[in-house]
């Protein structure tokens, strides 16, 4: 599982990080889509891979079994967040190219 | 009144009528600022002079306030002895300029800002001097340069005025930057900021191995504030300054500030060799070219600013010495100065005002014309010259003796009494020239103002009332200003107070017969001059041209624009690719180094329990990662698709993994993030694949150059979460929440409960930024303009309008309307289910996963349906939602929840939990933690509908634009 899990972790980064390098704001934009995935992952998976045992409290369940809530509080305020920062980029972009007439990162083309 | 509650009122009080002054900046009256400036300086100088009984033969008045205890600092004002002597400088020096003032600012100036300006240093000057703790002393220090920038730049019109500002606040500032930084070091030798410990810990300091350390930059910090070499060409071009500042401040009190500093530390930092050569060199040199340089002026106020340098440097030279009798000498001189210098200035200033120049090449025979203020002038230059009877000629008497004694056998010390016999001839020869050149000669005939005349008898009498102190304190100076003068060295020196006398008349000895050549050879020196300097150039032969005020200028150019260009040129871009590849490296390599340097080795790689449907949803996972990444650039719609396929597998992960909120959460996130980039996909160009044929050679490698990074990135990210994955996980506070989560929190779901109750003041954070985004994206998109290409109706509304119009039956718009009409009747009727499974998901989440956010969202995916369904206008006809009001809502919902618990008596944000029964239900949750979460599901539904619908609505007013535009284009 952690192998899978990590592997995938990997790829996403990679998609993201190439895409943020990108000249073109759209690319930009599903690039940090991309990483926030990686990152919410990574910080979930630091407490512990197991399957079967949310943090659900009920009778007769052993404590001691159960998942780290923890980074699970972390990422979902983090999931809901990067919503809004996407929003906000998504706004910030489609003004700078109404404003610029370019969707290039800078606002103009870059010299050939 | 208490001695205290005096303390206090003398520094805020000026500082209240600062303030009081610049309100009446708005009404006209120039008289009842300057009245106002008056009274409060006539109530500081009283309030001042009724402190005297407690501060002579060594009374000490002392107040503390505790500010920033934790790091020794405190507002602490005391005032002994030589704090009262300045501060009555200070205070009646500030009355008299008031008062000059009153009549020399002209009626076109602002003159409340003026007065404002001058009583805000006058606050500060005292501040300086009242501090009984060091830093707080520097604040002051700093204000004083502040405030002395503003006054030399009052006439900010003039060129002049602002360069000369400028550079007094560079090299004051500079000067008061390293003077922070020494009493810091001073602080830390002596483990207190109070200023009475460190003076008696005078020993201490001198034999502390950062002692030389503290007293460099404490020293630079005096020496640029007194204008003493090399710091000293600050002074001449504060000259731009209207005559009361130069009166006030760069005679009298501010360049007065750095002596000040120099005799108040004197207990605790001189008497060593290092501070007898800095000191020593310093003093001297500035006494001597100050003095030189000032005989070559042509601008009165120009050789009235070197006369200062000079004696500035007298004084510091009298410190240097490091004998008790030469500090007597030094507070002494420092009166003495203030009250010849700030008359001489007075009366250039009315030389100034009624013949409209100061060049004394113009300027001549005015003694006919300005009988009294040429008659007032003459005994005040007597008095910088030296002349017996005068106060001048004490001070400077006793300077000569110490002169002559020696102190540290060097060679500084063996050449001071001929540069000090030196320094008196020049002092005389330019008091002369003052004297000779503008009130005697010839009738004078190049005047801007012809016809000069004396000023109004108030305007004088400033002068008048200084001259008469230097000819009290010059004949009687026992019974003057003795008393006064023995209370300041008590309290400056302590048990070290010397056998002094006052007297004028001590026979005939050596620093007489000193002062007799300086006389005679200064008067001979003019008398041969004369023919020279009435018509030579500004400025003294051979130092004509080497003008520190041009190195200065060099400097600053160099530094803050050449440098600051070079670096922002080679180091600087201003596009944003490079700056992501550098943070991109800077975090690959951030984690490699470090995980190097820890030794990490990458752990074998096991593949016993993949589960190989896990491993299928992630292999779409990855392809869609990939795809992503891949089609960005030309297929956005295709990206985006496989964005979300990215995003469902995350959401799996979570299930898989006993994450059920996470997948719930990232679930409707999902809907709502494909929704918001569909809406922007519209107001994005067009790309056509074509234009890429010719890829450039360094476009190709950096391409590859960024691939590199990328694959990097990502192996470095696989590597790094495998390690920690297998690690196991250790025991820290995850028991903590789930042991407590339902006696405490009252919820079963213990990631909820984090939520709302154990980390409840985060989640408020949390909200309030999504409302702060919320409402900026509302902002932005209030006055977007689209670019022009995307203004037109997208290509499938054209076509399908096209379509419409061929056939009769059929009218524009049909074809879009009827689009999935089954889907759009299904969506119409989930509405209600969509909200009950929304409030479901919030009543539920205290203890099974739901919660909030989630619930939030969901609500929110309901009123977007309804207007994917049916359009803006169906939608909004049917359906009021004011954002705005759900997110404020929620906002003092949140709020109130938490300031609750203040009823009862916990801290913020403290939660009640019970369950209560409701017929048919069941038990249902009742905490405070979920009115708190409702609290955020409010919010999160009027952010995420605000934020789409403000989007949603551009299509809307594009087609308003559109046919506002139609007309004019039929027109045209």
């Amino acid at each position: 599982m952690e192998l899978v899990l990590a592997i995938g972790i990997g790829i996403m980064t990679g998609s993201g990080v190439w895409l943020i390098l990108r000249p073109r704001t759209y690319q930009v934009i599903i690039g940090l889509s991309l990483l926030s995935y990686a990152v919410n992952l990574f910080i979930f998976g630091v407490g512990g891979v197991k399957s079967n045992a949310a943090p659900l409290l009920g009778e007769g369940v052993d404590v001691s079994t159960l998942t780290d809530p923890v980074p699970q509080a972390l990422v979902l305020t983090a999931i809901v967040i990067g919503f809004a920062t996407t929003a906000l980029f998504l706004v910030v972009l489609l003004a700078a190219r109404g404003l610029t007439g370019t969707d290039h990162v800078d606002g103009r083309e870059q010299p050939k | 009144m208490t001695g205290e509650l005096i303390l206090v009122l003398l520094v805020c009080l000026p500082f209240a009528g600062s303030l009081a002054a610049t309100i009446l900046l708005r009404t006209d009256s120039r008289i009842l600022a300057a009245r106002m400036s008056g009274v409060v300086s006539f109530a500081a100088l009283l309030l001042t002079a009724a402190l005297y009984p407690a501060v002579r033969e060594g009374g000490k008045v002392r107040l503390d306030l505790e500010w920033l205890p934790q790091l020794g600092l405190n507002v602490t004002l005391r005032m002994d002895g030589f704090a009262w002597l300045f501060a009555m400088l200070i205070t009646g020096i500030g009355c008299l300029v008031v008062l000059y003032a009153r009549y020399y600012m002209s009626e076109e100036d602002p003159v409340p800002r003026f007065f404002s300006f001058l009583l805000a240093f006058m606050g500060s000057m005292l501040g300086i001097v009242l501090s009984g703790n060091i830093i707080l002393l520097s604040v002051f220090w700093e204000l004083t340069s502040i405030f002395s920038f503003l006054l030399i730049s009052y006439w900010h019109h003039n060129a002049a005025a602002r360069d000369g500002a400028r550079m007094a606040l560079t090299i004051t500032g500079i000067g008061g930057f390293c003077l922070l930084a020494g009493l810091l070091v001073l602080g830390h030798i002596v483990g207190s900021y109070d200023l009475d410990v460190v003076l008696a810990s005078g020993d201490l300091i001198k034999a502390h191995p950062l002692y030389l350390t503290a007293l460099v930059l404490i020293l630079i910090g005096a020496l640029t504030k007194s204008a003493q070499v090399p710091f000293h060409f600050w002074l001449p071009n504060a000259m731009a300054a209207p005559t009361p500042v130069s009166a006030y401040l760069h005679s009298a009190t501010m360049v007065k500030a750095g002596v000040f500093l120099l005799v108040r530390f004197w207990p605790a930092l001189s008497g060593t060799y290092e501070w007898f050569m800095l000191v020593g060199i310093a003093g001297i040199s500035t006494l001597l070219l100050g003095a030189y340089f000032a005989m070559f002026q042509q601008d009165l106020k120009g050789l009235l600013a070197y006369s200062t340098i000079s004696h500035l440097g007298l004084i510091t030279t009298l410190l240097s010495l490091g004998s008790p009798v030469a500090a007597v000498a030094a507070i002494f001189h420092m009166m003495n100065h203030a009250t010849f210098k700030a008359s001489l200035f007075m009366a250039a200033g009315i030389i100034d005002h009624e013949t409209g120049t100061r060049d004394m090449r113009r300027l001549s025979g005015l003694l006919k014309y300005l009988p009294i203020t040429g008659t007032l002038a003459m005994v005040a230059s007597a008095a910088m010259a030296g002349v017996p009877l005068l106060n001048g000629f004490i001070s400077k008497e006793m300077f000569f003796a110490e002169a002559v004694e020696t102190h540290a056998d060097s060679v500084l010390d063996r050449i001071l009494p001929y540069v000090a016999t030196l320094a008196g001839a020049f002092s005389v020869a330019y008091s002369l020239r003052f004297i000779h050149m503008v009130f005697f000669g010839p009738e004078p005939t190049d005047l801007p103002k012809p016809k000069p005349h004396e000023p109004p008898h108030w305007m004088r009498f400033p002068i008048e009332f200084l001259v008469l102190a230097c000819l009290v304190v010059g004949i009687i100076p026992s019974l003057s200003i003795g008393p006064f003068l023995h209370s300041a060295v008590i309290s400056v020196l302590g048990d070290r107070t010397p056998e002094y006398s006052l007297a004028v008349w001590h026979g005939i000895n050596t620093p007489l017969i000193m002062s007799l050549i300086a006389l005679v050879g200064g008067a001979a020196l003019y008398f041969v001059m004369k023919d020279y300097l009435a018509k030579c150039d500004d400025g003294p032969p051979l130092f004509r041209h080497l003008a520190g005020q041009r190195i200065f200028e060099r400097v600053l150019v160099t530094v803050s624009w050449k440098w600051a260009r070079w670096l922002e040129s080679n180091l600087g871009t201003r596009h944003l690719q490079p700056q992501l590849r550098l943070i991109a490296a800077a975090g690959f390599l951030a984690g490699a180094v470090s995980l190097y340097l820890a030794g990490f080795s990458p752990k074998p790689l096991s593949f016993g329990d993949v589960d190989p449907i896990f491993a299928a949803v992630w292999c779409i996972g990855a392809f869609c990662a990939l795809g992503a990444a891949y089609q960005a650039k030309y297929h956005r719609l295709a990206a985006l698709v496989l964005l979300g396929g990215a995003g469902i597998t995350t959401c799996i992960t979570f299930v898989w993994l006993s994450a059920p909120d996470l997948a719930i959460t990232q679930l409707v996130v999902e809907i709502v993030t494909t929704v918001l980039l569909l809406l922007g996909l519209r107001w994005l160009p067009k790309r056509s694949e074509k234009v890429d044929n010719s890829v450039s050679f360094a476009a190709r490698s950096r391409r590859f150059r960024d691939f590199l990074l990328a694959i990097s990135c990502g192996f470095g990210m696989f590597l790094f979460s495998y390690a920690i994955m297998t690690q196991p996980v250790p025991d820290a506070i995850a028991s903590y929440f789930l042991d407590k989560a339902y006696t405490e929190g009252g919820g079963r779901n213990v990631v909820n409960v984090i939520l709302v109750d154990f980390r409840g003041f985060d989640t408020m954070g949390e909200i309030a930024v999504l409302a702060i985004v919320a409402l900026t994206v509302f902002a932005l998109l209030r006055r977007f303009r689209p670019a022009p290409d995307s203004i037109e109706k997208p290509e499938q509304q054209r076509i399908q309008n096209a379509y419409d119009a061929e056939r009769p039956e059929r009218s524009a718009g049909d074809t879009v309307r009827d689009y999935l009409l089954v889907p759009s009747v299904i969506m119409q009727w989930m509405f209600p289910v969509i909200v009950t499974f929304s409030v479901y998901l919030i009543m539920r989440g205290h203890d099974l996963p739901g919660g909030g956010f989630a619930a939030g969202i969901t609500m929110a995916i309901a009123f977007l349906l309804q207007y994917l369904a049916g359009g803006v206008r169906w939608a909004e006809d049917r359906l009021r939602i004011l954002p705005l009001r759900w997110m404020g809502f929620g906002l003092l919902m949140s709020a109130a929840t938490g300031m609750g618990a203040w009823l009862l008596g916990y801290p913020f944000l403290t939660t009640h939990s019970q369950y209560i029964e409701v017929p048919f239900i069941g038990k249902v949750p009742a905490a405070s933690a979920l009115l708190f979460d409702l609290g955020v599901f409010s919010l999160v539904v009027g952010a995420t509908v605000l934020i789409l619908i403000a989007l949603a609505h551009q299509s809307v007013r594009m087609h308003r634009v559109r046919s506002l535009d139609a007309p004019k284009a039929e027109e045209a």
